[in-house]
C-alpha cells in the first residue's frame, strides 16, 4: 500500500506538515550536549603548535620550557605520532590523474601553510596546554612560497612537492559539440573574468572531537562534532591500526557544520592518536584563530568565461576556464577537486544548449586546504552561468527573464542530458520561474526601480537560476575508492508501550534530520510523532551510512526510513491480524490504534498488542512471526545525483557614493521535490540564502603574498548580521523524484548556491546604466566605487 | 606557568539565585568559570574575544559577553544563565516561540540569543524588526539567516506588550 501524498486528509498525514523540532527544547534550555559539554574522568586536553610560515622546513624543536608548565603531561612531535598513525591521500580514483602527498597527523619535516599543526601539547587544563604550546621552540628553515593561483604552473614557480613533478593537482576538460565553430559564427559572445573569494564556514562551534581510548575494552570512543560518524569510524581505525569494529564515533549535538565537519582533520586525527598513546580521553576543541587557519576554506576560484548567443537569444555555446587553489594537500578522504569537478558540471544547468567546453585546473599552494563546503562548486557555477546570461541579455537588448525563458529546460523535456553529462530526470525551470515572476510581482518592481532612479536611487532586479546537486549515488566518492557511503539505513523498532524508536544512519547538525524522520516514521507506521524517538549518530548503535552532507539526509535517509517504518507496520498488523482473528488487508494503524481500515473503528491500542507480545507471547499462535524490529536501507540506483532547481531574485540598492550595497529583498522558488516540512525547509533555504549573501558581499580570507592570513578573527572575516540582511520569501514546486516512495530530494544548498549571482546580477543591473560592472567577489564597497571609476589607485 | 593563570582569586557570587563560592585563576573567563567549574554549560564559547555574542550572560541586570569578563570581576555579582532562565520561567514565552518559529538550527547561538533578545524586551515597547535586527547585530547566527529569530522576536514582544495592557 502506497502514500496517497495527494489526499493531505489522509490518515496519519504528517509527512508534508510544519511538526516541530523534537531536539529543539532542549537546544533554547542551553541543555544541548555538545563536545566542548563533555567531561570525562582523567580527562585531558592538547593545544597545538602551529606553523608561523606558509612554507619551511622543521630543523629542531624545543619543548623544555613547554613541559616545565605545571600541568603539562607530555609533548608530541610528528615524528612522535608517526609511530603510531599512518598518512594519508586524499585521492580518489575517478578523479583522473589527481595528485596529492602523503599527510600526517603532525607535519614531519616541513610545514606547508600557516596553522598546519607541528607539535601537540597536551595538559590537565586547556589553559596550561595552550600556554605550555606557547612556549615550545620549532626552529625553522623557511622555503618559497606558492600563493598565486594563475602563475602556480608557471616554470620559474617553486614545485611545493617534488615528488610530485609540479604544481598542477588535478585538470579536467570537458567538450561537448563544436564551441570553436559556435563562438566563431554566433550573432553575438560576451566575455568575462570572475573572481569568488576564499571563504570559510565559521561554525559558532568550533570544530571540536574527545577522544577515548580504552585499552582494557581494546576500544576507542570518540566524541566528535562530525556529519559523517561512520567515515571517521573507518578512518580512525585504519590509520591508528585499531578494528573497525572497534572504533565507535558519537556524534550528539553539533553548532554548525555546513560541509565544514565533514573532513578529516590533522588535529583531530592526532587528538586520537594521542588518546591511543596515554590510554586516556584527550579533548580538542579548536579556538576561533585555529579555526580561520585550519578548517577548510573553499571557492578560491578565478575563471574566464564565454557565451555565445543568437539573435533570438538563444544560447549557442559556453566556454569556461576554471582556476583553483586548494592549498597544499587535497583534503582526505573526499578530495579537494569535487569543487573544480563540479564547477564542470554544473555551468549552463537549466539551459538547452550544445556547445560547451569547460576545463578546470588545480593547484597546490601554500594556504589552508580548501575541500567542500555547503553547495561544493554550485555558487561558483551560477555566478558563471548567471552572470554570463544576463550580460548576453543586455548585449542583445533583452529583458533577464525573457532570455531565460528562452533557454530553459521545457518543463515537460525530462528525462534530458545535459551538455556536461548531467542526467536530469525531472525539474520545473519554467513553472518555477512562473512562480518567482508572480511572488516578486516583476512589472511593479521594475516600476519601482524606474521611479527610484528619477530620484537619483540605483536599484536592481537579479534573477539567478540553478540546479542542484542533491542524493549522491557511490558515483560521488565510493566508485573512486573512499569508504563512504551513499546508502543509509533505519531501524525502527516498536516498543511495549506502543512508542516507536528510529535509528538512523543520518545525522543532526540543526537542520532538522531528527523532526523529518519523527514525522517520516509516524505517517509510516500510523503513530503520532510525538511517539516517535530518534536516534542518530552512534556508530555503536545505528545502522551504516554516510551521515549528512551533499543534501542526502532527507531522500536517502528519509526513504530508509519510510520502508523501515512500513515494514514495520506490516509486521504490527499481521500480530494484530492474528489476535483480532481479522484480515492484515483490512486493518489499518492510525495515532497508534489499531484500526479497520474500511470504517476507521478502533480495535486494539499498540500498547495493547505490545503487552501482549512482550509480555504474553505464549498466548500467540508459535509459528506467528513477531517482530517488532525492522530494517530498511536505501540507497539510490537509476540516477547518479537527484538534481533539484530554483530561481532567485535579489532586489538592492547601490549607494554609488559610498560603494554600500543595501539589500531590499530576497526571493527563492525551490522544487526540492516532495516537501517533508515545509517550515524546515524553508529555513534551511533561509539559512543558505545568508551564506550566500555573505560570500557575495562580504566573506573573503585574505592572505599576502607570503602566505601569512591576514584576517583570522570573527572582527575581521565578516559575515552576515542580523542588521545587514532581508527579509526572505521561499516559494515551491514540488516535482518529486520517482526513484523513492517519499519523492524527497535535497535542499540545505540551493539557498547558497543562487543568492550570490543574484545580488551580482542585481548590482550589475543598477549600474548598467552607469556603465559600470563588478564580476569579482565579495562586492565591497571599494570594488563597486571601482567599477563606478570612483577610485583608481 | 605565568602569573596570570596560577594567580588564584576567592569570590564569591549568585548564579541562578544561588549563592556560589570559588578559587579561580586570575585570568579565568566568567563563561569558562560557568561552564567548567560549575558545569552550567548553556553560554557556550566561540569567539572568545567579544564578537559573537554566543557567551552572552545576565550580570546585574545587564547582557555581558562572559568570554570578556574574568571570573574574578564577578565577585558580588548576580549572575543569570540560560539554565537559571529557564528554571525560573521568565523567558519561557520567548524560547516557545523559538521552538514554534523555528529560529534556532544547531542552536549553539541559542542561550546568547535569548538573554540578548530579553535585554532588548526589558526595554518596554515593541520594537521594530529593523530595531531587532539592529540590537541582534551583536549575536552571529550562522544557521538560521536571522528571519525566523526576528519573526519569534517580534511575536512576543507583540504578546508581552498585549498582556501588559490588558
Ligand atoms: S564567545 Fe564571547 S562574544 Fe564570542
Ligand atoms: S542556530 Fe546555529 S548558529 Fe544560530
Amino acid at each position: 500500500m502506497s502514500i496517497a501524498f495527494g489526499n493531505p486528509d489522509r490518515p496519519n498525514s504528517y509527512i508534508g506538515k510544519t511538526v516541530p523540532r523534537p531536539n529543539a527544547e532542549k537546544l533554547v534550555q542551553g541543555r544541548g550536549r555538545y563536545v566542548d559539554d563533555i567531561t570525562l574522568p582523567r580527562m585531558v586536553h592538547v593545544a597545538f603548535v602551529r606553523a608561523p610560515l606558509a612554507h619551511a622546513r622543521i630543523i629542531g624543536i624545543d619543548a623544555e620550557a613547554a613541559r616545565a608548565v605545571k600541568g603539562v603531561l607530555r609533548v608530541f612531535t610528528g615524528a612522535d605520532l608517526a609511530e603510531v598513525c599512518t598518512p594519508w591521500v586524499g585521492v580518489l580514483a575517478h578523479l583522473k590523474g589527481l595528485k596529492s602527498p602523503p599527510q600526517h597527523a603532525l607535519a614531519v619535516d616541513r610545514a606547508c601553510w600557516v596553522g598546519e599543526p607541528v607539535v601537540a601539547v597536551v595538559a590537565t587544563t586547556r589553559a596550561a596546554a595552550e600556554e605550555a604550546a606557547t612556549l615550545v621552540e620549532v626552529d625553522y628553515d623557511p622555503l618559497p612560497a606558492v600563493t598565486d593561483t594563475m602563475t602556480a604552473l608557471d616554470a620559474d614557480t617553486p614545485v611545493i612537492h617534488p615528488d610530485l613533478g609540479d604544481n598542477l593537482a588535478f585538470r579536467r576538460l570537458h567538450e561537448e559539440g563544436d564551441v570553436d565553430a559556435a563562438l566563431a559564427n554566433a550573432h553575438k559572445v560576451v566575455s568575462a573574468r570572475f573572481r569568488t573569494a576564499r571563504h570559510t564556514g565559521v561554525t559558532l562551534e568550533p570544530r571540536s572531537i574527545l577522544v577515548d581510548w580504552n585499552p582494557a575494552e581494546g576500544q576507542m570512543t570518540a566524541y566528535h562534532a562530525t556529519q559523517a560518524p561512520h567515515m571517521m569510524q573507518t578512518v580512525l581505525a585504519t590509520h591508528l591500526g585499531i578494528p573497525e569494529s572497534r572504533v565507535r564515533v558519537i556524534c550528539g549535538d553539533v553548532g554548525g557544520s555546513y560541509g565544514i565537519k565533514v573532513h578529516v582533520y590533522p588535529d583531530e586525527v592526532a587528538t586520537a592518536a594521542i588518546s591511543r598513546v596515554m590510554a586516556r580521553p584527550v579533548k580538542f576543541v579548536a579556538d576561533r584563530l585555529e579555526s580561520f587557519t585550519s578548517d577548510i576554506h573553499a571557492r578560491d576560484h578565478e575563471i574566464e568565461a564565454r557565451i555565445a548567443v543568437a539573435e533570438d537569444g538563444k544560447i549557442l555555446a559556453i566556454d569556461v576556464d576554471d582556476w583553483t587553489g586548494i592549498g597544499p594537500y587535497s583534503v582526505y578522504p573526499r578530495t579537494s577537486a569535487i569543487e573544480g569537478n563540479q564547477v564542470v558540471n554544473l555551468c549552463g544547468g537549466p539551459y538547452d544548449f550544445a556547445n560547451y567546453r569547460a576545463q578546470t585546473t588545480v593547484v597546490f599552494q601554500n594556504k589552508a586546504p580548501t575541500c567542500q563546503y555547503r553547495a561544493v562548486g554550485h555558487p561558483i557555477a551560477v555566478a558563471i552561468t548567471e552572470g554570463l546570461v544576463d550580460m548576453a541579455a543586455a548585449a542583445i537588448g533583452m529583458d533577464p527573464v525573457e532570455i531565460r525563458r528562452r533557454n530553459m529546460y521545457a518543463d515537460d523535456a525530462y528525462p534530458v542530458t545535459s551538455p556536461a553529462k548531467m542526467r536530469f530526470e525531472g525539474l520545473s525551470h519554467h513553472a518555477s520561474m512562473n512562480k518567482l515572476m508572480e511572488m516578486i510581482d516583476y512589472d511593479a518592481l521594475r516600476a519601482d526601480q524606474e521611479e527610484a532612479r528619477k530620484q537619483g536611487k540605483h536599484r536592481g532586479i537579479g534573477i539567478a537560476s540553478f540546479i542542484e546537486l542533491t542524493n549522491p549515488s557511490p558515483f560521488m566518492y565510493g566508485i573512486g575508492g573512499a569508504r563512504i557511503s551513499a546508502q543509509d539505513g533505519c531501524t525502527v523498532r516498536m516498543d511495549p508501550d506502543g512508542s516507536v524508536v528510529a535509528l538512523s544512519g543520518v545525522t543532526e547538525q540543526g537542520q532538522g534530520t531528527e523532526a523529518m524522520l519523527s514525522q517520516v516514521v509516524a505517517e509510516g507506521v500510523g503513530v503520532t510523532p510525538d511517539k516517535v524517538r530518534i536516534i542518530t549518530g552512534d556508530t555503536q548503535v545505528t545502522p551504516y551510512g554516510g551521515g549528512t552532507w551533499a543534501s542526502r539526509g532527507a531522500g536517502i535517509g528519509g526513504e530508509a526510513a519510510l520502508q523501515a517504518a512500513r515494514a514495520l507496520r506490516g509486521s504490527i498488523l499481521e500480530v494484530a491480524a492474528s489476535m483480532l482473528q481479522a484480515d492484515a488487508a483490512k486493518l489499518d494503524i492510525r495515532a497508534g490504534q489499531v484500526v479497520d481500515a474500511d470504517s476507521g473503528e478502533e480495535r486494539m491500542p499498540l500498547e495493547e498488542l505490545g503487552r501482549i507480545v512482550y509480555f504474553r507471547g505464549d498466548t500467540l499462535p508459535k509459528d506467528l512471526p513477531r517482530e517488532l524490529v525492522q530494517t530498511r536501507h536505501f540507497i539510490t540506483m537509476d540516477y547518479p545525483f537527484a538534481f533539484t532547481n530554483g530561481v532567485q531574485a535579489s532586489y538592492l540598492e547601490v549607494d554609488t557614493d559610498t560603494g554600500v550595497v543595501t539589500l531590499l529583498k530576497h526571493w527563492c522558488v525551490e522544487d526540492c521535490g516532495r516537501v517533508i516540512n515545509p517550515q524546515l525547509v524553508d529555513e534551511q533555504i533561509r539559512g543558505g540564502i545568508v551564506q550566500g549573501l555573505g560570500g557575495a558581499l562580504y566573506e573573503e580570507i585574505h592572505y599576502d603574498e607570503d602566505g601569512q592570513l591576514l584576517n583570522g578573527s570573527m572582527a575581521d572575516y565578516l559575515v552576515p548580521m542580523a542588521g545587514e540582511m532581508p527579509d526572505m520569501q521561499i516559494g515551491h514546486v514540488e516535482t518529486p523524484t520517482g526513484e523513492s516512495e517519499l519523492g524527497a530530494k535535497g535542499a540545505g544548498e540551493a539557498g547558497t548556491a543562487g543568492a550570490p549571482a543574484a545580488v551580482m546580477n542585481a548590482i550589475n543591473d543598477a549600474l548598467r546604466p552607469l556603465g559600470a560592472q563588478v564580476t569579482e567577489m565579495p562586492f565591497t564597497p571599494e570594488r563597486i566605487l571601482r567599477a563606478l571609476g570612483k577610485i583608481d589607485d | 606557568m605565568t602569573k596570570v593563570f596560577s594567580d588564584k582569586v576567592d569570590i564569591a557570587l549568585t548564579v541562578n539565585g544561588e549563592p556560589v563560592e570559588g578559587r579561580v585563576p586570575a585570568g579565568q573567563h566568567l563563561v569558562d568559570f560557568l561552564r567548567q567549574t560549575l558545569g552550567l554549560t548553556g553560554a557556550h564559547a566561540s569567539c572568545e574575544h567579544g564578537v559573537c555574542g554566543a557567551c552572552t550572560l545576565r550580570v546585574d541586570g545587564q547582557a555581558v559577553r562572559g568570554c570578556l569578563m574574568l571570573a574574578a570581576q564577578a565577585d558580588g555579582a548576580e549572575v543569570w544563565t540560560v539554565e537559571g532562565l529557564t528554571e525560573q520561567g521568565s523567558s519561557r514565552d520567548l524560547q516557545q516561540a523559538f521552538v514554534a518559529r523555528n529560529a534556532l538550527q544547531c542552536g549553539f547561538c541559542t542561550p546568547g540569543m535569548i538573554v540578548a533578545v530579553e535585554d532588548l524586551l526589558a526595554r518596554g515597547g515593541v520594537p521594530s524588526r529593523a530595531e531587532i535586527r539592529e540590537h541582534l547585530s551583536g549575536n552571529y547566527c550562522r544557521c538560521t539567516g536571522y528571519e525566523a529569530i526576528v519573526d519569534a522576536v517580534e511575536g512576543v514582544a507583540q504578546a508581552r506588550a498585549g498582556k501588559g495592557a490588558a
